[in-house]
């Protein structure tokens, strides 16, 4: 093989904007920023970064479907190609949340760790070999840390980040214990050839133990139970913007590596591929797990951060129902749901970044009034909420519909898919509760006696708006956003 | 008939403009509002004209939307939706009429009420199953919010029931209809091919589908045992919204069972017919003692709507086209009465004495205080009791002697049943109007009560105007929905029927 190393480059340009990018935030701020206030630092940086990400947007646009790149490294799929637009999106809209939120300090920090980041995620999204997939795993992981205790005002924050560092890097051993196995045994770090092995009705004993490993490594990174205990205290410690990214982008991402880690050839022609791989059991209990303890979790909350923790726990659940069913249909109603669940997690922690501008916004009760105090603000989170509770015509509701009718046409009733499709059907009536005691709080409950009116700056604003007008556009067009599947 | 679709389009935009108009004022919400809901009712009133009574639906607008999955955006109205179509605009438009008093956040109330409504049209509308639940649970969430700011007492914990009961029964249907679209080859979610796909199921899927299906339906309708969020729900909704929950959005689901879950499943139904028409007469029955036994004005009529919903339910178990029609008849029927007896108990009289309880209104001696909402309630109990000359009469004739024909049984204790519901109309009707023989009347005066006014007295007009209409003349609607009752759809579930 002559290594095709034009159009490796060329494939990545898109990262390569995103680090000339990060770099020139740093730069900037270095050269520039110093003498200048927090503010217009951060708007600098800011502007930097979109710039970074709108043009990796155009170059992943006018790149397309590529196909395989380099031998097979990277392959830009559909699954790839969307995925990467979710994630610059999604890192987009935190960008602009994070510039109308509260002050921090090291603005250019920040947004140069969120750009490094975007472009582990975008690896991920298009990575088709096993140590380019954790190196991007690895990348995208260390910069959320970072994120995670960026707040260095509060404890919480730096609990955070330590929680979510330990847990992570414990993981990421799984994960690499899981990847050697898998490379011992099929001789090949391709993931393909890895996946028709994988595919195998009945493993042999040590596969079973590496994909074991792989389960508990990427329960641990999507917060799937039982591996999920980091994440509430990861949302509720970390700064708003960064918990956006965390709970939206990565999410994406991960399911697009993981979809494409666990069926073969997605995408072409999916009849031939086993009905029941062997790695389905433990997949199944993993979802099933994840639904009951996220969505009964979240009955208990009084924190919104945590709840929407616990609501992410369920959503992640949801999602591997969609990855077992992507090779039925195709990765198109997971990358749906993925994506459209980004969207709204996005505008939710955007929504609590703006509200904490002018107060705490930890307690659910902490929006009580919402309506009186911002009416845009309380109309967008309402949008958000019943998008994540899956009610058309919003987008969330499309994106359950189809992974469930996926799941269902594995074969009915008869195999253990359909039954979790049930399972998650019915435990959706479970997650309207708490999502409608969020609700209730902002658009029902009067405000408290010093709850003043909040002024929302312009680029959140704008952000929450366009996140809005997505999930309200996908949610009544979904073939929109699926047109390329 | 292509005016239809305008009338979901009207209430959504409508909806938006309430929301803005009422920043401005609570006097512009509300002329929005109704002129909104008056024009969707005049749209479907103008189709209702050039309408022609045809076996099967009519389809109004039909276009691809999402191809993937064979999802059609597919409006069609035979006369049973064209019935409830006129029902759902009357309500509407008397709800804004006895809502005419509310001021606080009068923009939001307007815009949630719109788009409920929208939804109600959207899924009367529907030809495919998906459009249908997608308008269905738009029709959910405004409920929760109607009730948890402007309703009344234990209003957040009336509203999250009702929401909770709703949206668990819409999860059912939802995992029903998805069952049979995967099991049908998953191409197409139309009802006819839904329809044409069940008749390979095996007689377990059908069992199977149809019950998840029904179930999910009958929960809105109010099938006992699982009725229970009715009366809680609708004595602590705001007036428009106890008429519009209590006189429509119940159809809601009576019309899905009559819809979707008989024409797709006929095998299923005839394995659980038995079990739904016991449920329905127990009902009946049930709900009619515990309407004897309340003290609060609100939940006597919350109980009368689940016991009139259970010859709805009936009428869907009878399985002959006689009995489905007289249910049709009687969800109109029902709709107007439900609604008018919500008017009286919630804005003439508890708006002004605010209390329900009947103990307080007992004394209050209300036949001298308000003499014209005693008129009206007795007029609308007069109706809910099935006297002849007004709509409860030749709907639960009908229903009883379609019921008949199959189980001579469940028509006798439905029959029963009506005795019942005239024994709590009659104790609500003298508790609340007219006092108790012992007392004396207070003196006038004492208890000087804001005037009845006239948006109240044209709301209660239409009404009684429809229920008079419709109990002297079923055929007007009638003539529409038995030749829908013939479509092929229903030939394999509705006995009596096209051969």
């Amino acid at each position: 093989m002559i290594p095709d190393y034009a159009g490796l480059g060329r494939a990545l340009r898109p990262e390569a904007a995103l680090v000339a990018g990060a770099l020139l935030v740093l730069g900037f701020d270095l050269a520039a920023g110093k003498r200048g206030s927090i503010e217009t630092r951060l708007r600098a940086a800011t502007a930097i970064g979109m710039a970074a990400l709108l043009a990796a947007l155009g170059l992943n646009l006018h790149i397309g479907l590529a196909g395989p790149v380099f031998g097979g490294v990277l392959t830009l799929d559909a699954l790839a190609f969307g995925s990467r637009l979710g994630v610059l999106v999604l890192s987009l809209l935190t960008l602009a949340i994070a510039a109308g939120a509260a002050r921090r300090r090291h603005p250019a920090e920040w947004v140069a760790v969120v750009l490094f980041a975007t472009a582990g995620f975008t690896l991920m999204a298009a990575a088709q070999q096993l140590l380019l997939a954790f190196l991007a795993l690895e990348l995208a992981s260390l910069s959320l840390y970072v994120l995670a205790g960026f707040d260095t005002d509060r404890a919480e924050s730096a609990e955070a980040a330590l929680k979510y560092f330990l847990f992570g890097g414990m993981s990421a051993a799984f994960l690499l214990f899981g990847f050697s196995l898998i490379y011992g045994l099929t001789g090949s770090i391709d993931l393909p050839q890895i996946a028709e092995r994988m595919a195998s009705p009945s493993p042999s004993p040590l596969l079973a133990i590496a994909l074991v490993m792989v389960f508990v490594g990427f329960g641990f990174k999507a917060a799937a139970a039982p591996f999920h205990l980091w994440a509430p205290d990861v949302y509720e410690g970390a700064p708003a913007p960064s918990a956006a990214l965390i709970a939206s982008a990565s999410k994406l991402a991960g399911i697009a590596l993981f979809t494409r880690l666990l069926w073969p050839a997605l995408g072409a022609t999916s009849e031939n591929l086993a009905a029941s791989p062997g790695w389905l059991p433990v997949a199944a209990a993993v979802s099933a797990a994840s639904i009951l303890v996220g969505n009964l979790g979240a009955l208990a909350q009084g924190n919104l951060r945590r709840l929407l923790a616990y609501s992410a726990i369920a959503h992640a659940g949801a999602l591997l129902l969609g990855v077992i069913a992507a090779g039925r249909s195709g990765p198109g109603p997971v990358f749906f749901y993925a994506a459209t669940y980004g969207l709204a997690t996005v505008g939710a922690f955007g929504v609590i970044a703006v509200v904490e501008r002018s107060g705490p916004c930890q307690k659910i009760t902490d929006l009580a009034g919402l309506h009186r105090r911002s009416p845009f603000l309380a109309g967008c989170l309402a949008l958000f909420i019943l998008s994540l509770a899956g009610i058309p015509p919003l987008a969330g509701f499309y994106g359950k519909f189809a992974v469930f009718a996926a799941a269902l046409q594995i074969a009915g009733f008869a195999g253990p898919a359909g039954w979790l499709a049930l399972f998650a059907i019915l435990m959706s009536a479970v997650a309207l509760y708490y999502y409608l005691v969020v609700l209730k709080q902002a658009l029902v409950a009067a405000p408290g006696p010093n709850a003043n009116p909040i002024r929302v700056p312009l680029s959140a604003a704008f952000a929450l708006a366009a996140a809005a007008a997505m999930i309200f556009t996908f949610g009544v067009f979904p073939p929109l956003l699926l047109g390329f599947f | 008939m292509s005016l239809l679709p305008w009338s979901i389009y009207v209430s959504f935009a409508g909806a938006l403009l309430a929301l803005a108009a009422g920043r401005r004022s609570a006097a512009a919400a509300r002329w929005v509002a109704l002129a909104t809901a008056a024009t969707a009712w005049g749209l479907v009133l103008a189709a209702a004209c050039r309408f022609t009574p045809a076996a099967g639906l009519q389809t109004v607008a039909d276009a691809g939307w999402i191809p993937l999955m064979g999802i059609r955006y597919h409006l069609a109205a035979d006369g049973i939706s064209l019935t409830l179509l006129v029902l759902t605009g009357l309500a509407a438009t008397a709800g804004i009429l006895f809502s005419w008093n509310l001021e606080e956040r009068a923009g939001e109330f307007f815009a949630f009420y719109l788009t409920l409504i929208g939804g109600v049209y959207g899924v009367f509308l529907s030809a495919d199953a998906f459009l249908f639940f997608v308008f269905y649970e738009i029709a959910i969430v405004p409920k929760y919010f109607l009730i948890a700011i402007w309703g009344s007492t234990r209003r957040e914990y009336g509203a999250m029931k009702l929401v909770l009961y709703s949206f668990a029964g819409s999860a059912l249907v939802l995992a029903g209809l998805l069952w049979a679209y995967a099991a049908g080859g998953a191409h197409s979610f139309a009802i006819g091919d839904l329809a044409a796909a069940a008749a390979h199921f095996t007689a377990g899927e059908q069992r199977g589908m149809f019950a998840l299906v029904f179930l999910g339906f009958a929960v809105l309708a109010g099938l006992f045992p699982f009725h229970t969020w009715a009366p809680t729900g609708h004595a602590a909704a705001p007036t428009a919204a106890s008429m519009l929950l209590a006189g429509v959005v119940m159809k809601l689901g009576a019309y899905g069972c009559l819809r979707i879950a008989l024409p797709l499943f006929p095998t299923g139904f005839a394995f659980w017919q038995p079990a739904i028409g016991g449920l329905a007469v127990a009902g009946i029955v049930y709900a009619g003692f515990i309407a004897l036994v309340q003290d609060d004005f609100k939940f006597v009529i919350g109980y009368s709507s689940v016991s009139h919903m259970g010859f709805v339910i009936l009428g869907l178990a009878a399985g002959n086209v006689l009995a489905a029609g007289g249910a049709v008849l009687q969800m109109f029927s029902h709709g107007v009465i439900a609604g008018l007896l919500f008017a009286v108990a919630g804005r003439m009289v508890y708006d002004r004495t605010h209390t329900r309880r009947l103990e307080d209104l007992r004394l209050l001696h209300l036949g001298r205080l308000l003499p014209f909402a005693a008129v009206v309630f007795v007029i609308a109990g007069l109706a809910s009791m099935g006297m002849p000359g007004f709509s409860g009469f030749p709907s639960e004739l009908t229903i009883l002697i379609g019921a008949w024909r199959t189980s001579r049984a469940w028509a006798v204790v439905a029959a029963f049943g009506v005795l019942v519901a005239a024994a709590f109309t009659v104790r609500v009707i003298t508790v609340c109007f007219f006092g108790s023989a012992g007392e004396p009347a207070p003196a006038a005066g004492t208890h000087p009560l804001p005037p009845i006014t006239l948006a109240e007295k044209t709301g209660a007009a239409l009404l009684i105007g429809a229920t008079l209409l419709i109990g002297l003349k079923p055929g007007l609607l009638l003539d529409w929905i038995l030749p829908s009752l013939h479509s092929p759809l229903f030939t394999a579930v509705l006995k009596g029927g096209a051969p």
